[in-house]
């Protein structure tokens, strides 16, 4: 199966071909191409580092409209925990599940709540699986999608239950349905999300065959209205339901803390997760650990590339606003989720794949071929990792070349080299005087000074350069 | 190198090897050559540099296409014995060949030498220094999980001059697997 959904768009109009996003990129998925930045669907892990970088705030998220709502009989909106930690004016968490309802939806889910319940899941899950760890968390979708990726042998220890958000449009719709009595197809479920991840989640989701939410809303969007209908919203409607552990799911250690492991690690940020997982993969951490948190963004769901406010406050608001909860689940209630846990209820349907995407061809004979052909490419360029080829390294440029969709002559310094020994050409055959012709001094000298200054190499090769002339001195004698 | 010479595993596949070692996922001739071979130096002591080798390694048969738990096993076996020559040793190298139906791995250096094979190769035994304890590396478990992961170890070493480990790992997922 081949995945080439993403969320992240490239305003053309807006990017400079600056390569600044290139060189960010976890999984090496931007080429600058004609003075503009292209995506490699395939490789796209929606983790919004690019969004972060951009300069010329090119590369726009995308979530679904509003208007997909109209599609729907009745109406649910599943707030992120993040969503709690994004107002400076504190409301109680009960204003704004009341100011989410105002925006126009029938009703609201908290996909706190179905925490609680995952938490306990995954608590119960790593107490039957001791030892074989460690397990990784599977409620980020772009980590999911860099373990895919970048590291497909851990694709087995991703943790097989369902995330947060799909456990509350699952109980949602059950829920409402059994209720109201009305069938699960009429009932809209949709996600006030913190990233484009999980915008594609919902449209290509890696645990079910197809996702129990319908339609996934940035908190960015809605964030002006929500802030006026926390003004206008006083303590009304249904009570919270999630608990302290549920809501701090937003951030960093929250679901360390709402699982109970003490065998852990909580990682947050992307470049972070590329080292614990390369090292995890090298086996470095053996069956020391049960329990890896992993986000991709830098202090958690609060971090996410929809949010507004800065992820340092909202973490610090986050936790506030969990000391005004309860702190856990009252006994009867966790009876209920482990009657749940043992049906399977918050199983996943599926297992994840991997994706050998980072492959170059799939005759494993060709690509050893290939590979072996940009080895030498690569010896050959500068080893600048400059970006002005368009591709974040030497090492992917070799590796562009050899699947023939970049030349040589994309690396200026190899473009300057040719047109170096060009222009030496040229200026023999213009030196060359034919033998009736009287020699002009003065044009010689032009010719001298023109050649002089194409044998000038910029400075960062001049010091190679030195270096491989002297090499071969010592060669010849 | 001469010295004592260990084989520990006997090749498990290489009879019906020779047949498909040209072919494909077809099964058609492939018309590319299939060899590709990598080195790398260690430096002795230079923990900062750990696992840059196999790091390395891991993610050229990445790029190649080989299935993951092949690749798992590859990098589990490159990092251990980087980690042996970087925790034991002055300086060494490490060495992969690449084919489509074998990964084999050297991995030489300048070093102590292994006294006891039959000792190095039980789970927990370590000569590792205590600060390099400290560290939370050199736990005994090097040689072990480097048997674990390759279908063919040789170890020849020798007191006070340096170890060579040859580890080989086929790869199983092909045509031969169907015959
Ligand atoms: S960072 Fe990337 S998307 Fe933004 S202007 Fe530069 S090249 Fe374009
Ligand atoms: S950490 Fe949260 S906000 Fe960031 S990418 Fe993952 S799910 Fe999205």
């Amino acid at each position: 199966m081949k995945k080439s959904t993403y969320s992240i768009f490239l305003d053309e109009e807006r990017c400079t071909g600056c390569t600044n996003c290139i060189k960010r990129c976890p999984t090496e998925a931007i080429r600058v191409r004609d003075g503009k930045a292209k995506i490699l669907a395939d490789r796209c892990i929606d983790c919004g580092e690019c969004i972060r970088i951009c300069p010329n705030h090119a590369p726009i998220p995308q979530s679904d409209s509003r208007e997909k709502t109209k599609q729907f009989k009745y109406t649910i909106a599943l707030p992120d925990p993040a969503l709690f930690g994004q107002f400076k004016t504190k409301p109680s968490p009960r204003q704004i599940l009341a100011a989410v309802l105002a925006l126009g939806f029938d009703g609201v889910y908290e996909v706190a709540w179905a925490a609680d319940a995952v938490s306990i899941a995954i608590r119960e899950f790593i107490r039957e699986h001791r030892g074989e760890g460690p397990w990784l968390s599977s409620s980020c979708p772009a980590v999911i999608r860099l373990i895919q990726v970048r590291f497909p042998s851990l694709t087995e220890q991703i943790l097989p239950i369902l995330s947060p958000v799909e456990v509350a449009a699952k109980l949602a719709k059950e829920e409402t349905s059994w209720q109201l009595d009305i069938p699960q197809q009429e009932i809209g479920c949709f996600y006030l999300t913190p990233c484009p991840a999980q915008v594609t989640a919902i449209r290509a989701p890696y645990h079910l065959e197809h996702s129990y939410v319908d339609g996934a809303l940035a908190i960015s969007d809605l964030y002006c209205e929500l802030r006026e209908k926390i003004a206008g919203a006083r303590e009304q409607g249904e009570p919270v339901k999630a608990t302290a552990l549920g809501l701090t799911w937003g951030r960093v250690g929250g679901q360390t803390r709402a699982v109970q492991s003490d065998n852990y690690l909580a990682v947050d940020g992307i470049y972070n997760l590329l080292q614990v997982l390369e090292e995890i993969e090298l086996g470095k951490f053996d069956n020391n650990i049960d329990f890896l948190e992993c986000q991709c963004c830098q202090g958690g769901c609060v971090g996410g590339a929809f949010t507004v406010e800065n992820p340092f406050v909202a973490r610090v608001t986050l936790r506030r606003m969990a000391g005004q909860l309860r702190p856990k689940l009252e006994a009867e209630k966790e009876q209920k989720v482990l009657e749940y846990n043992r049906k399977g209820y918050y199983r996943a349907e599926k297992e994840v794949e991997p994706y050998s995407i980072m492959s170059l061809d799939k005759d494993i004979a060709k690509a050893i071929y290939m590979v072996e052909q940009s080895e030498k490419i690569l010896k050959q360029l500068p080893g600048l990792d400059c970006g002005s080829c368009g591709c974040p390294t030497c090492r992917t440029l070799a590796e562009d070349i050899v699947c023939g969709i970049a030349t040589e002559t994309d690396c200026i310094f190899k473009l300057r080299e040719q047109v170096q020994s060009l222009a030496e050409q040229m200026l023999a055959l213009a030196l060359k005087v034919p033998p009736v012709t009287l020699v002009q001094r003065q044009i010689m000298k032009t010719q001298r000074e023109v050649l002089e200054l194409a044998k000038r190499l910029p400075p960062v090769l001049a010091k190679r350069n030195q270096k491989s002339n002297q090499k071969k001195g010592g060669e010849e004698e | 190198m001469k010295g004592v010479s260990c084989l520990f595993q006997e090749p498990e596949v290489t009879s019906d090897f020779k047949n498909c070692e040209n072919k494909n996922e077809t099964g058609a001739e492939s018309p590319f050559e299939h060899k590709v071979t990598l080195e790398f130096a260690v430096e002795g002591k230079n923990f900062r540099a750990a696992g840059e080798a196999s790091s390395r390694l891991k993610h050229t048969l990445q790029h190649i296409g080989f299935p993951a738990p092949l690749v798992r096993r590859v990098a589990v076996a490159a990092y251990e014995a980087e980690m042996n020559i970087i925790i034991h040793a002055n300086r060494g190298t490490l060495k992969a060949e690449i084919t489509p139906k074998t990964v084999t791995i050297w991995a030489e250096d300048e070093g102590p030498g292994i006294p006891d094979i039959e000792l190095a190769m039980q789970e927990g035994y370590s000569t590792a220094p205590d600060y390099i304890r400290e560290m939370g590396f050199g736990a005994g478990m090097g040689l072990p999980n480097i048997k674990k992961c390759s279908d063919i170890l040789e170890i020849e070493t020798v007191i006070g001059a340096g170890t060579r480990l040859k580890m080989v790992i086929f790869n199983k997922t092909g045509p031969e697997r169907e015959k």
